[in-house]
Order: C-alpha cells, then structure tokens, then sequence
C-alpha cells in the first residue's frame, strides 16, 4: 500500500491566552470559594501528564451550600424573572463565550486531550450555539407546544462527563437555565478547567448569585449532587453503568431524571454509497475525538460485495491520520483523556485477539509521554465478541458485513443500546426506510457526528432516555 | 403451585352466585350460564397455566365470580406475546391504529349495560352513576383513537440546523410497556391508561385491578373483537405484588406505567426498573381523579424521539 503522508512542520496553537490559576474553588453563589469539607486534587495534560491546576473536590457540606444558593435563586430571583430578562442573561453568555472561544477552546485542548481542530471547530462554536438557541426560547416557553401553563422544576443537578466537557455543560445549562430553573453543575473529575472558566464568564455575564452553581470533585461529589433533597431534576450524561446506579438511587424519591448514557452505534454502508465520502464519514464516526463518543459509530456494517474495498480505503486513510501534540493545528488524534481510560481500551482491544479478531493499526510514531491508542481496526469481528457488543469509548472500529437492508437492520439493532446510527447510500427511499427501522434515537444519512441545537438527541433502550436540544430538550425542565 | 393462596370459592359455592343476576325474563326462572373469567393473552383466552383462581367479591361483600389468578411464568408469556406484535403494531399506519381503536370504543358502546353492572357491582355505585362512568370510558377510548394519527404532528418536529440537512424528529413507540392498572377505578382507571398506550403504538401487558379485575377481563373481551391484533393488549388478573415485580425486572419490558400500584412496593419497582433503564410512569397528585379531562402527557410518556439528519444536495 503506497504511503500518502505528507509531511508537516509544528503548528501549535500557543497556550499563552490561557492564563491558569494555580487552584481553582468551588463556584458557589456567584464567587469562587474554598472547599468546606472538600479536598483538594490536581488536574492534568493527558497529552503530557504535566499538572495544570489544582482543583476543589466538593464534599457533601460544600454540594448542600450549592444547593441550597441554587434553590435560594430560583426562588427569588431566576424563578420570578420574566422570561425575557432570562433570555438577555442567556444571549450574553453566548456571546461571551464567542468573545473567548480562542480561550475555551485552547483550555479544553489541554484539559482533554483532544486535537485544538475540534476543541475550536467543533465544542466551542456549538456550545455558544447552544446557549444562543435555548436564549431564545426563555420568552417563548408557553409556544413550546408542551403545555399551556410550563412552569420550571426548580433545582437542577447535572453531571456530565469528560469526553465535550464544555459542550455537556452547555447542553445541560442552557434549556435549564431558559426554562427558570437554576443549576449545580458537576463537571468530569479529569476535565473541570473549561466548566469553571465558563463560570468565569457567567459571573461576566453578571447572572445573579447562585443560579449556576458549579462543583467540582469525582463520583462521591456527583452522589452527593443526584441524592440532595433539595434537587429536583437530575440529568446525568455518562456511562451506562453509572446511569442505572443513579435511576435506582432516585426510585421513589419523585424527582425528575433524564440519562445520556452509552452506545454501541452501527454505521452502515450500503454498496452504492459513495465510497470516498463514506470512508470520511467512518473516520470521524469512530476516530474524531479519540472515539470518546457515547453515539460513536464503533460496529462499521459494510455490504459484503464492497467490505474489501472499504476496509483497503479506511486503512489508507488511517496511514494519513496525524497522532500526536492535541495544540498542534495538524493533529487529527488527540490523547486518550486519563490512564483508566487507556487501560479500559487496551483490555478490550485484548480481548478482541484473544476472541479471534484480526487487528490493524497505521504505523504513527506514539509520543513518549501522555495517554495515547493508536487508531484500531478489527475485521472477522463476529456479533457475540465483547468487541462488537461493549462500549470501549476509544478509537477502535469493528467491522463486521451484511447482505440485505434486512440484515443490517437486524444486526444494527442486535444491541441493548439504541442511541445513534448511520446509513450510508446514495438511494433516498433507502436512507428512510432503513431510518424507520433502526432503534436509534438518531440517524445520520451520509453523515456521522454532527449535532445542532436545534436537533434532539437522545437514546433507546439502555442508551437513556430524555432529550437535548431543539424545542424537545425543553421537556426535561419543565413542568407541564 | 404450593404458593396458591386460599381460594375461598369452591365449584359448589360458585354454582350458587349468579353474575350476571339470574336472568328471570320468561315464563319461568332460568338457570344462567355463567361465564369463566379468564386471562387474555396473545390474543386467546387461556386459563392461568398455573391452574389458580381466586374469588372476586363485590363491594358488598357478595361473590361475584372466579378470576384466574395468573402466575410469573404468565406474566412471562404475556411479555413474549406483546413483543410479538410489537412490529406490527408500530409499524401499521397511524389511521390504521386509529381505525382499530375506534372500533374498540364501537364495541365498548354496545356492551355499556354489561359494563355498567360489572362496574357498580364491582366498585358499590349505583347502576345511573355506573352508566355515567362507563359512558365517560368510552368516550375517553374515542378521544384517544383521534389521537393515533396526530401525535407525531404534535410530538414531532422538522428541525432548521446549520447544514445541508432535511432535519426531523418523530415520536416513535417505546415498545413493550407493562401497565399497572389503577385498582379503584377498574374500567375507566384502566381504559385511562391503557388506551394512551395502545395509541402511541406500544403493545401493553396488563395487570388488572386486584379486587375488581371483571370489568379489565370484559374489555378483553371487547378487545378480542375490535381487530385488534393478538398479542398487541395482554390483560393479567391477580395479584399486583406478585406480578408487578415480574414486568418491573423483565427486560424485554422497556416501560412500566405504576398507576395502581401498591404504595409499599413501588420503590422496588422503579429500583428494578433500572436494570435496563426503563422508562417509569409514576403515579402523581393527579392520576386519582380519572374523570378529568385527560392530556397527552400519558401518550409521550412512551415514545422515543427519533432524529433523522437526511443529506440535501443534487
């Protein structure tokens, strides 16, 4: 196979517009302040393992004084406000954050791992847009079609994962903070930096004290968070695992739950799709932010008269993929974000030789330091092999092959998760009737892993259930 | 089944009650037959494969009839059943569905009299008010089949995103839901939170009201005979702490509606619930007074949103 890499000089994206605090509190009521019962912990580069902070890890005295700033706001101020009021709040949020997107974006980079072309492309500008959708719907709530008089729960507590930091806290805090409740965010452990440099900006923003409330720490502080009595509405973005823990801790309790929870998505590719674009589209399925996607495209169902060609094109590409610096602008493959992370990945890649798959990777030089997995494909992956059934949130593919639009159906579905999937064909009719039947919340046709505020997304089965964005994320914080 | 309760009634005593009253029109007294209550499964009437029964009082005290009184494996086989006729269902069109459960209130309306007796005698209100009740049930069943080809015009959305995409959500069926049904008002209770589910296109497995499952067993009945596909309503009669546990942990069972059930288990339920993230109706304020005017709420609590990024281009 000719090799088609080209050589790059460095282009890094200089570090010097973020300016990094030594230690970071906790954001409560509208300022920074020092953990209570809490501790301290620090935060690293996956890339480069160097410390970049110290942060607060919240204890349960520091989750009740969030809660209770936020229940106290929602009450007295963000409650009572007129919708429209809200709205200029939430217009200048996004608009900061467009002001400081360079910042965010270089931050999240850091803090994450992943390449300074998403973080920049991708998180920043959608979070902002985000906010400035759901901005607008702060006035217009009675029009959302969900009811005649929707008033807002109260009290959120969201915790969201470390794979779009910034992003999962924008798509947590927008509808919430449109729809009049008030929040306590809890961001991942290994990524707080970005949730607290939006804190940063809604203190700009001159929100009144205690509607965004923003707590850092790991599980135990999250546990605090979901089972406060003071909660009302709980929305949890993360492992499925974890999102069952949670359903079983609130049964009985009334409050309000929404889940993202995992996936295991198939992208099929049908014989007359356009083969090119379809082997771009199963890249950024599966490798565009090192595979750390819940709606990944992780299982390729490629038909079996063009399974050849496809994985030959795919692994040419992957021979072009740029692993290494997340800042340098060239970079298509970040870090893996933490080493537990890594270790998960390893352990099933393992598994998929010991079960009798055939594995693949481009030749990338792998930096010394840092966290990283190089872009991995399996073929003879059958159905019942861990590989083809576990979510490995990493940047491995399993590629397995079909002959029939029923056949793929069957195996798209063969799955207890439901949360994405693609279909690729130049045949309209198909794209919908394979749409119809696939148990996914969302299908993209020649297309993977794009998203909009304006577009719900959400799962099936155990892929939680609830939705974010566009006027169907307003549900979950309303009372109707 | 060495767990059968006590069954009170023996074919002696039973042969004694007479449901409906023994009919006395004509010359002379005749002997009524009575019929056997039995459960309503794949769209047949079988008896609990576990042999049990148990006695259904009225409010007075009077006994009314037997009813089986189903077992796990039932409950089991009913969730096999309603995933049977999932596929179908879901996929037959909208004003098909709401064909077939317009028919449903066709047949309700007919039977109103059976339906009045069962339930005055089952729930201690006077025949008028009885009439009243079942008269409100059907046109409850009436106002949801208008529903069945307008919810993804309600629920569903076209979707303006940044790009070169004809963007669109529709409701789509949970699937399997087991229902709970309330265990006071045992026909319009039950036709309240059936017919919401049957309309968003789910198929349903049924645990009837306790002490008053005669009037679920007769919609069964009317079910059976509204071309309603087998399998898409199962209807259980027994015990609710026995059976609910069984749907709670099922995992083919993707949704659980908790309108009746027993307050000291329904933390249990919703714990169980989460082994494969089911979607849990709770009871509210609320759900006692089926009287009301209802609202699309118990019709979106099951379904699924699906989004669909279709490519524009020439």
């Amino acid at each position: 196979m000719p090799s088609t890499r080209f050589t790059y000089a460095p282009a890094p994206e200089s570090r010097s517009v973020v300016s990094l605090r030594p230690a970071y509190g906790l954001f409560v009521d509208g300022e920074f302040v020092e953990p209570r019962d809490g501790s301290m912990f620090t935060t690293a580069s996956p890339s480069s393992e160097e410390v970049l902070a110290e942060v607060a890890a919240a204890g349960p005295g520091d989750v009740d004084r969030a809660v209770a700033a936020a229940a106290r706001a929602q009450r007295d101020t963000w409650g009572p406000m007129p919708g429209k009021e809200r709205a200029k709040y939430l217009f200048r949020i996004a608009r900061l954050m467009q002001e400081r997107s360079r910042e965010l974006a270089v931050l999240e980079s850091m803090d994450n791992g992943k390449p300074i072309r998403e973080a920049r492309d991708v998180d920043v500008p959608l979070a902002a847009a985000h906010f400035f959708y759901y901005a607008g719907w702060a006035d217009k709530l009675a029009y959302a079609g969900l009811g005649p008089s929707p008033r807002p729960i109260g009290v959120a507590g969201q915790v969201v994962p470390w794979n779009f930091p910034l992003l999962m806290a924008a798509w947590k805090l927008a509808p919430a903070l449109a729809a009049g409740n008030t929040c306590v965010l809890k961001p991942a452990e290994t990524t707080p930096l970005t949730a607290l440099l939006l804190a940063e900006i809604v203190q700009q923003a001159e929100l009144p004290p205690g509607v965004v409330n923003v707590v850092t720490g790991a599980g135990d502080t999250g546990a605090a968070l979901v089972a406060h009595p003071a909660v009302d509405k709980v929305a949890f973005t993360g492992s499925t695992e974890v999102g069952k823990a949670i359903q079983r801790s609130l049964a009985g309790t009334g409050k309000r739950l929404t889940l993202e929870l995992g996936g295991k998505a198939a992208n099929i590719v049908f014989d007359d799709a356009p083969l090119s674009q379809a082997v771009e589209g199963i890249v950024n399925g599966i490798f565009f932010n090192q595979g750390h996607v819940c709606c990944a495209g992780s299982r390729l169902l490629v038909q079996e008269s063009i399974a050849d060609a496809v994985v030959d094109a795919l692994k040419l590409r992957l021979e072009t993929l740029r692993l290494g610096d997340p800042l340098d602008k060239n970079t298509d493959i970040g870090a893996i974000n933490s080493p537990g992370q890594l270790a998960k990945i390893e352990e099933l890649a393992s598994s998929g030789e010991a079960e009798g798959a055939t594995r693949w990777s481009p030749s990338c030089p792998v930096p010394e330091r840092g966290y990283w997995f190089r872009p991995t494909i399996f073929t003879g992956v059958a159905p019942a092999f861990r590989i083809a059934r576990e979510e490995i949130f990493g940047p491995v593919l399993s590629v397995l092959t079909f002959r029939t639009p029923d056949e793929a159906v069957v195996k798209a579905n063969n799955t207890t998760y439901g949360l994405s999937a693609g279909v690729w064909t130049e045949k309209g009719s198909r794209i919908l009737w394979m749409a119809q039947h696939l148990r996914a919340g969302v299908v993209w046709a020649n297309t993977f892993n794009r998203f909009d505020p304006t577009s719900p997304f959400g799962g099936y089965r155990e892929s939680g259930f609830g939705r974010e964005g566009g006027r169907h994320g307003l549900e979950a914080y309303l009372d109707v | 089944m060495s767990d059968a309760p006590k069954v009170p009634a023996t074919p002696g005593e039973l042969a004694a009650v007479a449901v409906p009253p023994p009919s006395t029109s004509g010359e002379r007294a005749r002997l009524a037959v009575q019929k056997t209550y039995k459960l309503f499964l794949g769209g047949a009437f079988p008896r609990s494969e576990s042999g049990r029964s148990y006695a259904v009082r009225a409010a007075n005290g009077a006994h009314l009839a037997n009813a089986a009184l189903a077992s796990r494996k039932d409950v089991r086989d009913a969730v096999v059943a309603a995933g049977k006729a999932r596929g179908p269902w879901s996929a037959a069109t909208a004003y098909n569905r709401g064909q077939v459960l317009y028919r449903v209130a066709e047949m309700l309306e007919d039977r109103r009299d059976q339906f009045a007796e069962l339930v005055a005698s089952g729930e201690g209100v006077t025949h008028a008010a009885a009439l009243t009740t079942v008269a409100v049930a059907v046109d409850r069943w009436v106002w949801y089949a208008g529903w069945a080809d307008k919810i993804a015009q309600v629920a569903g959305s076209s979707n303006p995103v940044a790009g070169p995409y004809f963007n669109f959500s529709l409701p789509e069926p949970t699937g399997v839901v087991g229902i709970l049904a309330p265990q006071e008002s045992s026909l319009l209770g039950l036709v309240s939170v059936l017919a919401p589910v049957l309309t968003a296109g789910n198929t349903a497995v049924v645990v009837a009201s306790e002490l008053r499952p005669l009037p679920a067993v007769a919609l069964a009945e009317v079910l059976a005979t509204s071309d309603l596909p087998g399998g898409v309503a199962n209807i259980l009669t027994g015990r609710t702490v026995e059976l609910a546990p069984v749907l709670a942990r099922h995992r083919d069972v993707d949704a659980l509606d908790l309108a009746g059930a027993p307050v000291d288990i329904e933390v249990e339920l919703e714990q169980a619930s989460a082994d494969n993230v089911k979607r849990v109706l709770r009871r509210d304020a609320t759900q006692g007074a089926w009287d009301a005017e209802p609202t699309p709420r118990r019709m979106l609590a099951f379904v699924e949103t699906k989004t669909v990024w279709h490519p524009i281009g020439i």
